[in-house]
């Protein structure tokens, strides 16, 4: 069966850290409608906060540019997030998704990819150097029995 | 994110509010640092139950903060860490390098 969209919203922010906080409430806002748990709904908010703060910190990391947030709820109860930013990109994906591996300092420490695979139930990852980064993640919300 | 610190008989307390995202944690985690400089404390609790929403950057200042007293052969442990903050560290394992109570 294809997978169809049933809404979707578009955000778009300029890079700079005091956005974080703002993007993974209004992503996880939207995705209320879904009907997920508390739970479910604390990764999916985690999730969008480390592919956010990569965007943020390591597309652009000497400028501000831009980021685009789309979340797509599609059929069968699935929930589609890509984040993009159109900065330096990464030059060795396999590597960068790779636990504790870090470009960017002490105050990083090379988690997040490895909480966005936790957290959600697929990560793709596609990078072209200096034209960017998409970052596109699914999570299946389960259904919860009608009282 | 705010800080509070105690400090008793070379035991540090750390009590964290607020969000601990990459925002959030850039100061912390130099207040933190000068905290355990200006204390040298044996050990260093870092209490987190005022902590609403915490990602990577938690598990940065939690690793920094251990090293720091790594070097001074003192010990960590983390204290009060809510449900969503929890389950970060888990899937970080970090439970394997620092004591959570």
């Amino acid at each position: 069966m294809k997978i169809k969209t049933e809404n979707e919203v578009t955000l778009q922010f300029p890079s700079q850290s005091s956005n974080e906080g703002f993007i993974r409430s209004a992503v996880a806002c939207f995705a209320a409608q879904m009907d997920p748990t508390l739970n479910e709904l604390e990764d999916i908010k985690t999730a969008v906060s480390e592919a956010a703060t990569n965007a943020i910190v390591h597309a652009y990391p000497d400028r501000i540019g831009k980021v685009t947030v789309k979340v797509r709820i599609c059929t069968e109860q699935v929930l589609e997030i890509t984040v993009r930013d159109y900065g330096r990109g990464i030059p060795d994906v396999e590597k960068a998704r790779q636990p504790m591996f870090t470009t960017g300092g002490e105050e990083r420490s090379g988690m997040g990819f490895t909480i966005m695979e936790s957290f959600m139930d697929s990560l793709k990852v596609r990078s072209v150097a200096g034209r960017g980064t998409t970052v596109v993640m699914k999570k299946k919300i389960a259904p919860r029995i009608k009282r | 994110m705010d800080i509070r610190a105690r400090d008793t008989d070379r035991e540090l307390l750390l009590e964290f509010s607020g969000e601990m995202d990459h925002h959030g944690a850039r100061n912390a985690l130099k207040e933190v640092e000068i905290a355990i400089d200006a204390a040298l404390p044996r050990s260093l609790i870092l209490d987190f139950a005022g902590v609403t929403f915490m990602d990577s950057s938690g598990i940065a200042l939690i690793l920094r903060s251990q090293q720091r007293m790594q070097l001074m052969e003192g010990s960590v442990v983390l204290r009060n860490v809510p449900e969503q903050a929890r389950r970060v560290l888990d899937a970080a394992g970090i439970g394997r390098l620092v004591s959570i109570q």
